[in-house]
């Protein structure tokens, strides 16, 4: 039975083939990107890695490596699963909770752990 | 494209009711709303592995020294694995987002060929993780060494020096005094390391399963060295022991006749990369992660048969392959942080 009242807003994200061109072209763009940062991670990972950098060097890796992370998981989220296409308060929807709730257990994280691991290191 | 989506319609409109102020069937935010949930699983998960690696005192394992091994092939490969495994699974991203785009041009037979291309990938990636996890599980051939001090360390080398035979001193159950053991009667390196690790091999002798001891013939290993990961009273943390010395105390310890002086592979209760909760980490979240591609691989197939039975092309539009492609890059999405946070930083 057809009803009336259901929208399918599916039908509304069919494009052409013209268009369709445009897209792969910036999925097989997105592919090339995703792949040359996992390159570059994996090398540096070899060359300069935590067994034969120590201090500020290594930290410097470490905050870059986080960096490529976070670029590599925005690629994925706004083109991948075309969230960057969608309406606006889906997008903040589904980012801001998100983000608010993981920066409050990152902090969570790193406050309670300095405590935790220097009460290990005083008294155990 | 995505102009219906970036209409502009007033508030009244929007949360008026009839409409979707999010302008997303009822099964695409739904879909939403799940890989919120689940993000924030895995974000627990990454979070209480980070708590533990940023209480704990000492050393932490190092993904390129405890990750370095190629199926088939012996050598230090470090990271290559874990990168085929990730580039593997951007791939299969690729083209399940292939197969969402000849979607919206109702390309039934292109939405097939990627999709399968993809059930492929996925297959692949789990067949590598398992491979990956059997390879935790077992371990080096060298394992981790307790030293006399107390100090604990790895062992790095660039070749164990192959078990020759056992030759029975003392008859057991099975074997007589005299008899040559080879690889064709019992695994010589299996043998070796549960005895090892069960401390039933002393200065040379070694106690079989069935209760017969046997003479140990070994080659020398060649370039040993240790580093040590917990410090003892002699030897201090990230110090670097080479050449005799480093043989010396390692088959000291192996060769003692004491128990778990010598750890091979990884169990929930030790393991010779670090920590417990270290390998406790890698098989929960490993595994979860695992799982997920395996649920996933399943919804990719019964999105296949709908596909190929055309089901969806009736409908007028493939969204089923887009929910089942935002789980599946979700999948991917997961495993982008887990490859930084296990196994580069």
């Amino acid at each position: 039975m057809e009803r009336d009242d259901v929208i399918e807003y599916s039908l509304h994200t069919h494009h052409s083939e013209e268009d369709g061109k445009k897209i792969r072209k910036k999925i097989y763009f997105v592919t090339f990107l995703l792949s040359a940062i996992t390159a570059v991670e994996v090398v540096i990972g070899i060359l300069w890695g935590r067994s034969t950098v120590h201090g500020f060097w290594w930290e410097t890796i470490k905050w870059f490596y986080i960096a490529l992370t976070i670029v590599k998981a925005a690629y994925i989220v706004l083109v991948f699963m075309h969230l960057g296409e969608e309406r606006k308060n889906l997008k903040l929807m589904v980012l801001v909770p998100y983000l608010v709730f993981m920066l409050y257990l990152i902090f969570i994280l790193l406050t309670e752990a300095n405590a935790v691991g220097s009460v290990w290191a005083t008294h155990v | 494209m995505a102009g219906h989506a970036s209409e502009h319609i007033d508030s009244a409109n929007a949360w008026g009711g009839k409409e979707s102020p999010f302008r997303v069937s009822y099964g695409k935010l739904m879909m939403w709303f799940f890989l919120v949930s689940d993000a924030l699983t895995f974000g627990g998960f990454l979070i209480a592995y980070g708590f533990s690696r940023h209480a704990h005192q000492g050393e932490w394992p190092i993904g390129e020294e405890t990750f370095h091994s190629l199926p088939f092939l012996e050598g230090n490969y470090p990271l290559m694995y874990v990168a085929f495994m990730t580039f593997l699974l951007i791939i299969s991203s690729v083209t399940m987002v292939l197969s969402v785009e000849a979607g919206h041009r109702m390309d039934k037979k292109g939405v097939i060929k990627w999709l399968v291309a993809t059930v492929i990938g996925g297959i692949i990636f789990v067949g590598s993780q398992a491979w990956e996890w059997s390879h935790f599980i077992h371990g080096s051939k060298f394992g981790k060494v307790e030293l006399a001090d107390g100090s604990k360390a790895v062992v790095h080398a660039e070749q164990f020096g192959e078990i020759q035979n056992f030759t029975v001193q003392t008859a057991g159950h099975h074997y007589k005094a005299g008899q040559v053991l080879t690889n064709k009667d019992l695994d010589l390196l299996h043998e070796f390391q549960h005895a090892i690790e069960a401390g039933h091999v002393k200065d040379k002798m070694i106690t079989l399963h069935d209760g017969s001891v046997a003479k140990i013939a070994k080659n020398n290993d060649v370039g040993m060295y240790l580093v040590v990961k917990e410090a003892g009273a002699k030897y201090e943390l990230r110090q670097h022991i080479e050449g005799a010395e480093a043989t010396k105390l390692y088959y000291d310890a192996a060769y003692s006749g004491e128990a778990k002086r010598i750890v091979y592979g990884a169990n929930m209760e030790r393991n010779e990369y670090g920590p417990r909760q270290y390998a406790n980490y890698f098989f929960f979240i490993t595994g979860f992660h695992g799982f997920h591609v395996s649920i996933g691989i399943l919804i990719n197939i019964i999105v296949l048969i709908g596909c190929i039975k055309g089901t969806y092309h009736a409908r007028g539009h493939y969204e089923m392959v887009e929910k089942a492609g935002l789980y599946w890059h979700f999948v991917d999405l997961v495993w982008v942080f887990v490859f930084t946070f296990f196994y580069l930083v």
